[in-house]
């Protein structure tokens, strides 16, 4: 009979629907509007890379160690050097990143011993083209370039 | 698959999937049906192989660990702690004490995030819409826990072979404790719309049973196993981590039906907060790196560690030949064994139940074809 009864005044789903009605408050939204309002990323993140450079004197931190290269499961950093015969230490001359082979797993930065590669919280790597991916050290110390769109 | 039916007109051959949305991925399983009925299935997998294991065989120890993230991409947290106490295993390292606990209060985050994940679709598949939002906003509280723990919300990469790379940020036992606060009544929510709903039990019980034995005859683990009534989960039986010290039950059933699951998963949440509660309480003080080298290079030897990942007893198995290299990895992965059962479950059913009982085994297809 009681189950008789339940069927007839539905309630089951009044008790369902309670729940829905329950989070309607403002409150509770949870959607973000994405372009219009930027997600906080945390402190940690870790997204597009970036080679500090010395905010004083704008040279490099990057002693071309190698040892971001080494780290890499998937290879995809190649530092080139050459022989400073001045100071007799190593310049870096180019250093490529290619963004997408990267899984962003943060060894290369842990790996670095004078802080230069972080990878920081920028989350934005879409770009156009396949070679626009691909980040030499111009792009890795300022920043990506707007890449044009060729149809 | 069975012939026998073969030459009756009615008989068609089906394919569901790789691309049908129920199917969690790239699975493909053959269907021959009788009208509605089931009358056999075959899996076809490997659209996402990847070649997880061989690629171990190119990389140093430690630069594998991010690999093993993406094989169960939903309790990546979970593949990382197997693969790190397997490689400590082979090194003769233990974490501190303090690494331990942050390990524990992690990979059970990482478990009520993968049930989250699993509820979600599962009720999606049944018909129920709305829990996947729900389950989605309070997973979303616990990737954000690991993003600034570790800076990554799904491929973690959180653990070290030898213990933690980092260190807790700050405000992390405050935000932890919060959400143990926060979870029970969202789970009690949950329920509301779920345990006693007509259409959910309907669509559920006496659906893709698997009993005690046939379970033990597959190999299949996790909740799955529990839900046919076997008392079994790792983390009792062989403690690993530090889960010794801490006091929870093992939720089990009887029936082994598909409704059964869903029981069990539920309170292996409650569970699992109360797992998380007691480690932040008692987290010791203390360094969260154990003696590792810089390069690690374990001695010539094997080693096989399994634990409790949320599908099932996930297993490491790691051969070095004493270089930098492994010698060899094999997973032994829980979706992948529990997805063997699928046949069994569905014979003699209706179509719609293949779609439930797929939802229920909890598969990922990441990890099934590595
Ligand atoms: S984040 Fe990982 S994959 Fe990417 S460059 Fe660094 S080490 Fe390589
Ligand atoms: S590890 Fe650091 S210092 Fe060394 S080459 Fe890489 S970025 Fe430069």
């Amino acid at each position: 009979m009681v189950k008789l009864l339940r069927k007839i005044f539905l309630v089951d789903l009044f008790t369902g629907l309670m729940v829905t009605f329950r989070n309607q408050r403002p409150k509770y939204i949870y959607t973000e509007q994405y372009p219009g309002e930027r997600p906080k990323v945390a402190e940690r993140y870790r997204g597009a890379p970036r080679l500090n450079i010395n905010p004083e004197n704008g040279e490099t931190l990057c002693i071309s160690c190698n040892l971001c290269a080494l780290a890499c499961p998937e290879g995809l950093i190649v530092v080139t050097s050459e022989r400073n015969e001045q100071t007799k230490r190593k310049d870096l001359t180019t250093f490529t990143y290619d963004t997408s082979r990267c899984m962003f797993c943060g060894l290369c930065e842990d790996a670095c011993p004078v802080d230069a590669l972080e990878l920081t919280q920028d989350f934005e790597l879409a770009t156009y083209t396949r070679e626009g991916q691909i980040w030499d050290r111009q792009m890795l110390e300022e920043g990506p370039r707007p890449t044009p769109y060729k149809c | 698959m069975p012939d026998s039916t073969f030459l009756d007109s009615t008989e068609l051959v089906l394919n569901m999937g790789p691309q049908h949305p129920s199917t969690h991925g790239v699975l493909r399983v053959i269907l021959k049906l009788d009208g509605e009925k089931v009358m056999g299935t075959s899996c076809v997998i490997g659209y996402l192989h990847r070649g997880v294991e061989k690629i171990a065989e190119n990389r140093t120890w430690a630069q594998f660990n991010p690999y093993v993230d993406r094989m169960d991409y939903v309790a990546a947290v979970s593949n990382g702690l197997g693969y790190c106490l397997a490689v400590e295993k082979l090194l003769g390292v233990e974490a501190p004490p303090r690494a331990q606990a942050v390990r524990v209060i992690l990979t059970e985050l990482n478990r009520i995030a993968s049930h989250l994940v699993w509820l979600g679709t599962h009720a999606l598949d049944i018909g129920a819409i709305t829990p996947v939002f729900y389950c989605f906003r309070e997973r979303e509280e616990a990737l954000n826990i690991f993003e600034k723990y570790c800076g990554a919300r799904l491929t973690t990469h959180a653990f070290r072979i030898g213990g933690l790379l980092y260190e807790t940020y700050d405000g992390f036992e405050r935000e932890v404790k919060a959400f143990c606060k926060m979870f029970p009544p969202k789970v009690d929510e949950y329920e509301e719309l779920l345990t006693n709903n007509r259409i959910w039990a309907g669509r559920l019980k006496n659906v893709g049973v698997l009993t005690a034995d046939e379970c033990k005859e597959y190999g299949v683990t996790g909740p799955v196993l529990r839900a046919a009534g076997v008392k079994w989960d790792l983390r009792k039986a062989q403690p690993y981590s530090g889960y010794e010290k801490y006091d929870f039950e093992i939720p089990t059933r009887e029936n082994g039906d598909t409704y059964d699951r869903y029981i069990v998963r539920m309170r292996e949440m409650r569970q699992a907060v109360r797992i998380i509660e007691q480690a932040v309480e008692g987290m010791p003080e203390g360094p969260i790196m154990g003696k590792v080298p810089k390069v690690i290079k374990p001695p010539v030897g094997e080693a096989y560690v399994s634990i409790e990942a949320p599908k099932g007893e996930l297993g490491y198995y790691v051969v070095s030949d004493g270089s930098v290299q492994p010698y060899r990895v094999r997973v032994r992965p829980p979706s992948f064994v529990n997805l063997q059962a699928l046949d069994r479950m569905v014979r003699g059913g209706l179509v719609a139940d293949v779609v439930a009982v797929i939802g229920t085994l909890d598969i990922v297809l990441g990890e099934v074809d590595r």
